[in-house]
């Protein structure tokens, strides 16, 4: 029988199958981090249970590390007490952390490709939603709540209802692939399908917009799938994906071997049936900037805020969201988006702060400054992109140019260290979620790819990207 | 965990399409290592001001729905973040029960874990289950919501009604089939990241 990608995986992981139930599914590879873990660690404790695998599991600190001096205390109790009670949890139960002072220290969802640790066909969960990241490698890879981390750590394996394969085809070929980015991509799909346009899916992408992307770009696609309200994103492994793993330090040593069954196996049969299908046609998109309080709230960067009765084509309770939306960005339906003034710079997140977004944006800001009313700065995903980043120069192109150059954490993607917006801030931000409040309470963010953060920085407004001059 | 049964009270009528757990639990309050407290948290953001007074046309706010354990709402309820902190909160608040046209996927499975009941139903039975004034009744055993008007049938898997019912701890369960997890790990060979 015919089977789509997701299918062949899901299949592959059966423990127990039930009629008209849930499956139990195996899971290879579980990614912990300090803020989902404390109660499912705490409940181990309470019932005297162990973590079946700690072979299969490895731990990071990213959403509270702070980004500046890391020889400095942590000045914030409570961030204190969660990063050293996941240091505790770690020891006493035998998993690998990568602790703040670690050089393979890093959002979990970058340095899991990074060390090789993601691997196509593998079923992968964390306790975040954006475990959908590491999909771009052929991975069912998704986000489960701290009961389920608990569950997994006892039993390595998950219950769940099947879910419903979702094809988005992305045809054609970017006129100016470096200015219209893998985050326009996402976002144009998102502003077409809605934030829940994928509930109850796995998004598999095809199409050459797809395989033209590099591995990089594509985790910024599957990274996003969850904004969508898919549970999963998944791409094909092809030759980039394995080139991309090869001799990582968690690589394993049969590599090769296992490359040759992934190619016999893990593709999308040609007669098999998506329950649902999109296609997107890129020729002619443009670079993207959100406005509103969702990722579907979304224009192109060369529109106008809309009116919230057009946006929302008839539905009533739309129209009320867009309009709470405006009322809480500040801004009035039919201005020009390039009228809109920023007061802050993020490049960062585990949607776009990987080696080539931050050669991108480095591109855009070499030998200019930041607009003087801007204050901006970049946060590498990862210690090993800091470093990367660091030995062809790129901190020293951001710091001429007055960006602060920091250390990797998720940092104002959600602040939950001291990386926030003050209250009516406005942000041009790379990350994933311009929710209210999402970066600092009563900040407002807009969603753009990293050279669209990187022009608006220079120009204190958002511009687009396409008519900068670029060193 | 508790078992689930019946629940009977005012609807919290919370007219918002999309709300996402950012907002059910602002992230400064994800920093605790323990499961309760997380009632006072609810909403934070919507429910106080700048200068932690309560904003008094939020719903929340409104000493009419004090003693509320139904919390009626829009289509893609629980969107965003994993966090079950949200759960938590809506449960230590004292919801039991939410009724909602769609649930995002993270935050459906997270109500099931903490004996919280989330009901899907169609939009204008959701918009009529809103508009109620009175007390209404959610009945899990028999799948049903009694309002004055009319009684109602959800949907729900029978395996997830079990578990609410006699309040089954999920992991215990599954450990009833260690031995098939322990012979798929036999065959499976997945490289180790120790």
């Amino acid at each position: 029988m015919s089977k789509t990608l997701f299918e062949k995986i899901w299949d592959s992981h059966i423990v127990v199958e039930k009629e008209n139930g849930p499956s139990l599914l195996y899971i290879d590879r579980h990614l912990v981090h300090e803020v989902t873990s404390p109660q499912a660690f705490e409940g181990l404790r309470m019932n005297k249970r162990k973590v079946r695998r700690p072979d299969l599991t490895i731990a990071t600190m990213d959403h509270n590390v702070p980004t500046n001096d890391r020889s400095l205390p942590i000045i914030d109790q409570t961030s204190s007490i969660q990063i050293k009670t996941l240091e505790k949890n770690c020891q006493d139960f035998g998993i690998n952390l990568f602790d703040i002072d670690s050089p393979y220290q890093g959002i979990v969802h970058v340095i899991g490709p990074q060390l090789g640790i993601t691997l196509p066909g593998t079923t992968i969960v964390c306790g975040d939603s954006h475990t959908s990241t590491q999909g771009a490698f052929g991975a069912l890879a998704f986000g489960i709540g701290t009961s389920e981390v608990e569950h997994v750590f006892v039993t390595q394996a998950l219950w769940l209802e099947k879910l419903k394969p979702f094809e988005i085809r992305v045809e054609g070929k970017r006129k100016n692939p470096f200015a219209v980015t893998a985050k326009d991509i996402i976002l144009s799909i998102i502003k077409k399908i809605g934030t829940a346009g994928g509930t109850g899916t796995v998004i598999e992408y095809t199409g050459e917009g797809i395989t033209d992307l590099s591995m990089e770009q594509r985790m910024t696609i599957c990274n996003m799938s969850v904004e969508a309200g898919a549970r999963a994103g998944l791409i094909a492994p092809d030759e980039k994906t394995f080139d991309y793993l090869r001799g990582r330090k968690y690589t394993p040593e049969n590599f090769d071997e296992l490359v040759s069954v992934w190619k016999k196996d893990l593709y999308t049969d040609p007669n098999a049936k998506f329950e649902k299908s999109f296609t997107l046609k890129i020729d002619d998109i443009v670079p993207q900037v959100s406005w509103g309080t969702n990722p579907g709230m979304t224009s192109d960067v060369t529109d106008t805020v809309p009116d919230p009765k057009e946006f929302a084509k008839g539905d009533l309770a739309q129209q009320k969201s867009a309009e709470k939306a405006l009322q809480y960005m500040d801004l009035k339906a039919g201005i020009p988006i390039t009228e809109i003034q920023i007061d802050r710079v993020f490049i960062g997140s585990c949607t776009n702060a990987r080696l080539e977004d931050l050669i991108d944006a480095s591109r855009v800001v070499k030998g200019k400054k930041v607009s003087e009313k801007v204050s901006a700065m970049v946060v590498p995903g990862s210690q090993m992109v800091k470093k990367q980043a660091e030995k062809i120069g790129l901190d020293k192109i951001f710091k001429d140019a007055n960006f602060e150059w920091r250390e990797s954490g998720c940092s104002m993607c959600l602040g939950m260290n001291p990386d926030i917006l003050s209250p009516g801030e406005r942000c041009a931000s790379t990350s994933n979620r311009n929710f209210e409040g999402r970066q600092g309470v009563g900040g407002r963010t807009h969603l753009v790819s990293p050279v669209m953060a990187a022009a608006a920085a220079i120009a204190g407004r958002f511009v687009d990207v396409r008519e900068m001059d670029l060193n | 965990m508790k078992s689930f049964t019946k629940v009977k009270s005012i609807v919290t009528p919370f007219d918002q399409v999309n709300v996402d757990t950012d907002q059910i639990v602002p992230k400064q309050f994800l920093k605790l290592i323990q499961k309760s407290g997380f009632g006072k948290y609810l909403f934070y953001n919507w429910r106080y001001d700048s200068n932690e007074q309560p904003i008094s046309d939020f719903v929340l706010n409104d000493s009419k729905y004090q003693n509320s354990k139904i919390f009626v709402t829009r289509d893609n309820f629980g969107c965003g973040s994993s966090r079950e902190h949200a759960v938590w909160a809506l449960q230590d608040f004292g919801f039991s029960v939410i009724i909602a046209p769609s649930f995002s996927d993270i935050f459906y499975s997270n109500c099931f874990k903490n004996g919280l009941l989330p009901i899907q139903l169609d939009s204008k039975i959701v918009d009529s289950i809103m508009n109620s004034n009175s007390e209404i009744e959610v009945d899990l055993e028999s799948q049903t919501i009694t309002t004055d008007f009319q009684t109602i049938s959800f949907e729900i898997d029978p395996h997830k009604k079990k578990v609410l019912l006699e309040g089954l701890d999920d992991i215990l369960l599954t450990l009833e089939y260690e031995n098939k997890i322990t012979d798929f790990e036999k065959k499976s060979n997945v490289p180790s990241v120790l």
